[in-house]
């Protein structure tokens, strides 16, 4: 009894425990379950039932209700699909003027829209494609497929790559000094040598149109909702589903809008990168002291010059974080995207990987982590630049950088000149250096590949036999063999303890809608990888954060190699486990437990390096050892801080896990790369990506709830 | 006497979801704990008051007791729920955004306790920012802010961020930046408040230095009532919204109008507030000597030159026309004399 008054919070949690398994145990196994099968796949089968509603007819296998609830939401992913279908051909056909035929045509407005935003972001890819690689494209654009027969000299010849690298260098001398120019003179010349040039420059280009469109819509929109309360709650959910949302699952439902292409990667990648955008800007906008909101004001600013000039740039430490993240999205879903037939390294990269061609794959990814890396480093110096206005430079002083460039152009051209003399055979190297003529490496990977794999054999099947008999077929058995209304009553129950009524019902609501989706089951065994994933990752992440931060620099060094790690594209972190695991679950794990390592040690750091100093001071001249001072001082100080992470963590490990079916798992992942290639996947893969994201926000929900009341307890904000 | 700068009648500032209506309701009758059971916060109460050419008041009060709510009106930086707020003469409520934002340029400038410096820039561009943000030309404005640099004596560190500066640094800029516009009205909301003694001394200086050459229209606002006694020309004194008292230092001292003013004037010394004029007698025909003071100096500096008078000692004005007397008994009364019934 003294216990239980002096402890209440526990017991709570082992009541709620109790409750769970018993519950577990009281409901049997039904004899016709088996995993999988038992969820409906629209086949027909004489022992499925059926409903219908909303005028679909929707099939499953019928269990006991405590057991699996019934796929009640069924009927949605196929409603989705009839009403974008319905948008797209049928909805509000207008009379459209056509160009080529020179009449009027009745087209549906949707389908209209679309069709007008494909052709402007297929212009602008082009455009920029064509200054780098060259083409006939955008000057068609302009006059017409006849006119350029008749002057083929128009035909945009590319920019020699001498002239590509020479360039990014000297911008990269503007912005960030020497060392950043250096970097991208060699990444260029590596680039160009080992015969990426075409790929990487379709990539390239891609993220040139991405990135700054969804920059500018980012910030325009966190604008708008922090100058808008309307605004801002119009955009609340879709924000926060997005931020959990698996970026394969938006592919599907692009596919259907905008087709297959570069122009739809754009757009996908769009959709994905804004949301972080705009909470970072909003973030930052509402942290700017409102007396240096008003302390503009009363040096006179109109509205747009108090945005401009004081909020924004107040704002910069959190809008470059945002800028940031829309780089490393946009070189995730470069890769991504290669799924509807985006061009460039990501297409080689997805091909490579099919093959179980690593020595190629390595090749790609190296030289897309090598752009990312450069286009984060020069946004990042570009924001911190300061602007030097003293007007007493002479004219060469002031444009040394541009007659530079130049120079270059014609150094770059005449090079090109010579080099189509002095080459013969066909291949002008200082021109462009073919795909196929470069340096390759990639047979030395794959003997390298081949020579682990023979030397090692034995003890990597034996691993990876043990880690899958061993751990994880009984785990996944034993998150299977959770009957649903235990599930439901755990997470509802933790939702209750940890944030009352309110945290309860948000999550029973996310929980219900899984499991009345037809994809249970999967939607288990996603989270059962996940939860292996996170475990180890935050096992890690913290012994290594916490060991790291023990010295100055070796925390540094930790911080630098997180940061170049996390702009790493996500498909890249399969590349070495393939080579070591090959297509097995292991693969996939070692993979989560890698890319979910990085923001596990991270917070890790970055919540002991928020104790305040202080702090330390006075616990040391009290005399308490190191030890101590770490398990009582630091870490539940930094205990919240260190929970965000895990929050960080856990979506990492669901995207990874999700673009794990790439390499085959019988998750959730597998069922939205499966809707990629079927015409009417739109809406399993948009209710996919939903079930996904909510498992993302069940979590992120109770982690948030808890840290908030874990701050204002310890008084920290 | 010609217009006042700063004119302000019945002003009402009270925050919440119907607090317009609240006042039309109380009909100039506001009493701040009704309005808090019914979800609104009484900021200003009721405060009229007028600042004119040349003349630094201090609004002087404790924290919360609506000083910054009460130059927020006066500088539009918050609407007003109630009254009317004339900038010479201008009716301020009634400007548009256009107008405004004109008056601002040219005519007020502001100083924040925070400071309020924009971090990305440098001493020399957060200066300038104000004249930029008029359009006026990149070289100009530097020049202008150099001079502003030197002004408030910081020069040679003008291409410093604000994150390298002192606060009392930081706020040398905020002071210059509130300058360069030139303006004619100056706010300043507990420009010193932040910083430590010592510095918050030498500011004071400085900024009585700046006031003598620039002689500008001052809202000085302060919790401070040492300070306020040192700057002003004439104290607000503020409790819950309301101005309690509007006078000169000496009068408040003197004849403290409510319980909570006295209070605050107990611990005052007052040999350091009190001009011989506030305590001089009439001319007397008793016999002076030849000393003589001017009717405007602080006792504390004549003390000692009266206290060693056996006699009457001649008061004088500007004009050295005698205006009255005082003598030795009536200084040490002042000083050491009962402080709760003076006169
Ligand atoms: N934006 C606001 N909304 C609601 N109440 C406010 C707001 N600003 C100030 N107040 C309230 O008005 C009162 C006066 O505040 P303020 O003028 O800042 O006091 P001072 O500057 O004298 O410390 C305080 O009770 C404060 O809580
Ligand atoms: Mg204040």
């Amino acid at each position: 009894m003294e216990l239980l008054k002096k402890y209440p919070k526990l017991f709570q949690w082992l009541f709620l425990l109790a409750v769970f398994f018993a519950l577990c145990f009281a409901i049997d196994v039904p004899e016709t379950y088996k995993f999988i099968r038992g969820q409906a796949e629209f086949v027909k089968d004489p022992n499925q039932s059926a409903f219908v509603f909303l005028g679909k007819e929707v099939r499953y296998y019928a269990f006991d209700v405590f057991w699996r609830l019934p796929p009640l939401l069924g009927w949605l992913p196929i409603w989705i699909n009839d009403s974008l279908f319905f948008l797209m051909n049928d909805w509000m056909p207008m009379e459209f003027w056509n160009e080529d035929t020179q009449e009027y045509k009745t087209r549906p407005l949707v389908l209209q829209i679309t069709r007008n935003l494909t052709a402007f972001m297929t212009f602008l890819i082009e455009l920029i494609r064509e200054i780098l690689l060259g083409g006939l494209e955008t000057i068609v654009a302009f006059t017409s497929w006849d006119w350029i027969d008749a002057n083929p000299w128009a035909e945009l010849p590319g920019l020699p790559w001498t002239i590509v690298a020479a360039g990014s260098a000297i911008l990269a001398y503007k912005l960030g000094g020497k060392g950043l120019a250096l970097y991208a003179l060699l990444s260029m010349t590596y680039i160009s040598i080992f015969g990426q040039w075409k790929p990487s420059m379709q990539t390239l280009s891609f993220i040139l149109v991405a990135a700054p469109l969804s920059f500018i819509f980012g910030l325009g929109l966190g604008v708008a909702a922090y100058k808008s309360k309307r605004v801002e709650k119009a955009l609340y959910p879709i924000l926060l589903v997005m931020q959990t949302m698996p970026q394969y699952a938006v592919l599907v439902p692009a596919l259907v809008l905008f087709g297959v292409g570069d122009h739809a990667a754009v757009i996908i990648t769009m959709i994905v990168a804004v949301p972080p955008m705009i909470l970072l800007t909003l973030l930052g906008l509402r942290a700017v002291p409102p007396e240096v909101i008003e302390a503009g004001r009363m040096s006179g600013c109109s509205n747009w010059q108090l945005m401009s000039k004081v909020l924004i740039p107040t704002a910069r430490r959190d809008i470059l974080i945002g800028v940031n993240q829309v780089i490393m999205v946009c070189f995730s879903m470069a890769v991504i995207s290669a799924f509807i037939g985006a061009k460039g390294l990501g297409f080689n990269l997805l091909l490579a990987l099919n093959q179980l061609n690593i020595g190629l794959a390595l090749e790609a990814g190296l030289c897309i982590s090598l752009i990312a890396i450069l286009l984060d480093k020069m946004s990042l110096a570009w924001a911190n630049k300061q602007v030097d206005y003293f007007g007493n430079l002479n004219f060469f002083q002031r444009n040394k950088n541009s007659l530079f460039f130049g120079v270059i152009v014609i150094v770059g051209i005449l090079l090109a000149y010579f080099g189509s003399i002095y080459f013969k055979d066909g291949y002008n190297y200082l021109f462009e250096v073919p795909h196929n003529k470069g340096i390759s490496t990639a047979d030395f990977w794959n003997k390298g590949v081949d020579w682990i794999f023979d030397t090692f054999f034995v003890y990597i099947k034996a691993f990876n036999t043990w880690l899958i008999v061993d751990v994880l077929q009984p785990m996944r058995a034993l998150y299977l063999r959770m009957p649903a209304v235990a599930t439901l009553v755990l997470v509802v129950g933790a939702g209750y303890l940890i944030g009352g009524v309110r945290s309860a019902l948000v999550v029973c609501g996310l929980t219900l809608f899984i499991a009345l989706s037809p994809w249970w089951d999967r939607a288990l065994v996603t989270t059962y990888m996940a939860t292996f994933g996170v475990l180890v990752s935050c096992t890690i992440g913290f012994t290594v954060g916490t060991l790291c931060f023990q010295n100055k620099h070796s925390t540094n060094f930790m911080l630098n190699v997180c940061d170049i790690f996390q702009t790493f594209p996500s498909f890249v972190y399969l590349i070495p486990v393939m080579m070591l695991f090959g297509i097995t679950d292991t693969s996939v794990l070692i993979a989560v437990i890698v890319y979910a390592t990085i923001p596990a040690t991270r917070y890790t750091i970055e919540g002991l390096r928020s104790v305040p100093a202080g702090l330390h001071d006075a616990a040391t001249m009290s005399g308490v050892t190191k030890f101590q001072r770490l398990f009582k001082i630091e870490f539940p100080l930094a205990f919240p801080h260190m929970m965000l992470g895990l929050n960080q963590t856990i979506v990492f490990a669901l995207f990874m896990v999700i673009i794990g079916a790439f390499i085959g798992t019988e998750d959730l992942g597998q069922y939205i790369l499966k809707a990629l290639s079927d015409k009417k996947g739109a809406g399993i893969g948009l209710t996919l990506g939903i079930c996904v994201a909510f498992i993302g926000l069940i979590f992120d929900n109770l982690i948030r709830t808890w840290v908030g009341q874990r701050k204002k307890h310890l008084g920290i904000d | 006497m010609s217009e006042p700068v700063i004119k302000c009648q019945s002003v009402y500032k009270i925050f919440g979801a119907n607090a317009e209506r609240m006042l039309k309701e109380a009909n100039g009758n506001v009493d701040a704990k009704t309005f808090q059971e019914n979800g609104c916060i009484v900021g200003v109460n009721n405060a009229s008051f007028e600042v004119s050419k040349g003349e630094m008041l201090v609004v002087m009060g404790l924290s919360g007791s609506g000083k910054s709510t009460l130059l927020r009106c006066i500088s539009r930086l918050t609407d007003a729920t109630g009254g009317k707020i004339f900038i010479e003469g201008q009716d301020l409520l009634n400007l548009n955004n256009k107008e405004l934002i004109e008056l601002r340029r040219n005519k007020m400038g502001m100083v924040f306790q925070s400071f309020a410096l924009l971090p990305h820039k440098t001493v020399l561009e957060n200066i300038a920012f104000p004249l930029q943000i008029k359009g006026i030309k990149t070289e100009n404005s530097i020049n202008k802010a150099m001079d502003m640099v030197k002004l408030v004596g910081l020069d040679g560190r003008e291409n410093y961020f604000p994150r390298e500066l002192s606060g009392g640094q930081q706020q040398r800029v905020g002071i210059a930046r509130s300058l360069a516009v030139e303006p004619d009205i100056w706010f300043l909301d507990e420009p010193f408040s932040a910083l430590d003694p010592l510095i918050r001394k030498e500011m004071q200086d400085e900024f009585l230095r700046l006031q003598e050459k620039l002689q500008k229209t001052i809202m000085f606002i302060t919790h401070d009532f040492d300070e306020a006694l040192k700057l002003a020309d004439r104290i607000a004194i503020m409790k819950d919204g309301i101005i309690e008292q509007l006078d000169t230092p000496a009068n408040i001292v003197l004849n403290p109008a409510t319980e909570y003013v006295r209070k605050f004037t107990e611990e005052v010394p007052r040999e350091k507030v009190l001009l011989i004029k506030d305590v001089m007698d009439e001319i007397t025909s008793d016999n002076m000597g030849d000393i003589k003071v001017s009717k405007d100096e602080i006792i504390e500096n004549v003390a000692e030159k009266i206290l060693t008078q056996e006699k009457t000692v001649a008061v004088t004005d500007g004009k050295n026309n005698i205006v009255g007397s005082i003598n030795p008994a009536k200084i040490i009364n002042t000083v050491f004399g009962g402080r709760k019934n003076n006169h």
